[in-house]
């Protein structure tokens, strides 16, 4: 009856100090690449012909996030070719997509590996699978189980979703989780803003651009459904203001400068800095789970100009006491 | 959360299409559409975020949607690059 089908690698549901480490190294966005699995055909437990399917990526937390879900069931799990790209990342690009599936259905033999003709796939894997065009080009018919991995228990004991699995979310946790990647990505930057800072003016600037880094990067996530105003320019605007002010302040208590001095230095702050925290949380709409391209778009058109000019007039205004201060006139 | 995710969008549904799989219901990450009786409602119109989940499995093409990446880094970084579609990765 076989024709030789393909291997069936076999997996478990535990999470060994390998995978537990290999997961802190994604999150740090280590190597962000080189966190995958080899795409195929897994089993876990002990499956047989009727046992059912699950999909998922090739990206070793979302295959983490399903085999330690599925604890104690006997399943196969079909893990596609993403790149190393989580479900919904990689289901909007396509590569989590309905040629994807399709094709690997057929090089893993699936037909004839298992009796049924069902596929289970994450709901988020519905922006790049079309089920009907999979039942059409496969024979299988694809069923949408929860958005979260860790309901499919529950899922499987229900025999179907209820509405809240069917809902993303995007928790406090949720942020948490996502602070090291922002802090890692922009790093370099902010380390090459320092330097900048160090030599317009001291230890205070170079402090306040570590202000409006950790403002972006830590404390406008962890905040962002407590701020007020709805786009997320404007709350960068806000957590950047409020976290600069102490630095301005400190800027107009600078011993042995003039007043005007002072002032210019502490405008020049405020003006440059909160701007650099708002551009930080306009480009985190794509880390969240619900902006929309047109509503991303206008946001960009309204904001992006805003904190140009404020970026640019801070710089200057810091950057002339910067120079001001080294050829002695304060 | 309804303050955040109160969004505009290019969302259009032709009820009249409604063949009534309720795949929409299943796929939207984002409670828009709920069945009433046979065929599909949009509830929750201003809660899309353009995924194109529900247009690409709607078998009756009564869904359209311009959807992306609600992202502005793509976007960003497809406008330096000069690429059309902005995507992530």
């Amino acid at each position: 009856m076989f024709s030789e089908p393909k291997e069936i690698t076999p997996t478990h549901s535990r999470m060994t100090a390998a995978n537990r480490w290999d997961n802190i190294l994604a999150r740090w966005g280590w190597r962000r690449d080189r966190h995958w699995v080899v795409p195929g055909l897994y089993a876990l437990g002990n499956p047989t012909p009727e046992s059912p399917v699950f999909v998922t990526a090739n990206y070793t937390l979302s295959f983490d996030a399903v085999r330690t879900a599925l604890a104690g069931v006997d399943c196969y799990i079909l893990v596609l070719l993403t790149y190393a790209i989580n479900v919904w990342c990689a289901a909007g690009k396509g590569t989590f997509g309905t040629d994807e599936l399709v094709e690997r259905i057929a090089e893993t033999r699936l037909g004839e590996v298992v009796s049924h003709r069902r596929l289970i796939l994450p709901q988020l894997g519905a922006t790049g699978v079309n089920a009907w065009e999979v039942k059409r080009r496969s024979g299988f018919t694809v069923t949408f189980g929860p958005v979260r991995a860790k309901d499919i228990p529950a899922y499987m004991a229900a025999g179907k979703a209820t509405p809240e699995m069917r809902l993303v979310r995007f928790t406090f946790t949720d942020r948490l989780l996502q602070i090291p990647i922002e802090l890692v990505s922009l790093f370099l930057w902010f380390l090459g803003a320092g330097v900048v800072a160090w030599f317009a003016g001291g230890w205070l600037t170079v402090a306040a651009v570590g202000a409006a880094y950790l403002a972006g990067t830590v404390v406008f996530p962890l905040l962002l459904p407590w701020i007020p105003t709805r786009d997320f320019s404007s709350k960068g605007f806000i957590v950047g203001g409020l976290c600069l002010l102490p630095f301005a302040v400190l800027a107009l208590g600078k011993p042995e400068a003039t007043l005007v001095w002072r002032w210019v230095l502490a405008a020049g702050l405020m003006l440059a800095l909160p701007a650099v925290t708002a551009f930080i949380a306009l480009n985190y709409t794509g880390a969240s789970t619900f902006t929309s391209k047109t509503g991303v778009r206008r946001e960009m058109s309204r904001y992006i100009p805003i904190m140009a000019v404020c970026f640019g007039l801070g710089v200057i205004a810091v950057l002339t006491v910067g120079i001001l201060w080294w050829v002695g006139i304060r | 959360m309804n303050e955040l995710t109160r969004e505009i969008n290019t969302l259009q549904y032709l009820e009249e299409k409604c063949t009534g799989c309720k795949l929409c219901t299943m796929v939207c990450p984002h409670g828009v559409f709920a069945m009433e009786g046979d065929v599909a409602r949009v509830v929750r119109r201003d809660a899309c975020m353009e995924c194109g989940a529900c247009m690409l499995n709607c078998p009756s093409e009564a869904i359209a949607v311009d959807s992306g990446v609600g992202c502005a880094a793509a976007m960003i970084y497809a406008a330096l690059t000069g690429r059309e579609e902005p995507t992530c990765g």
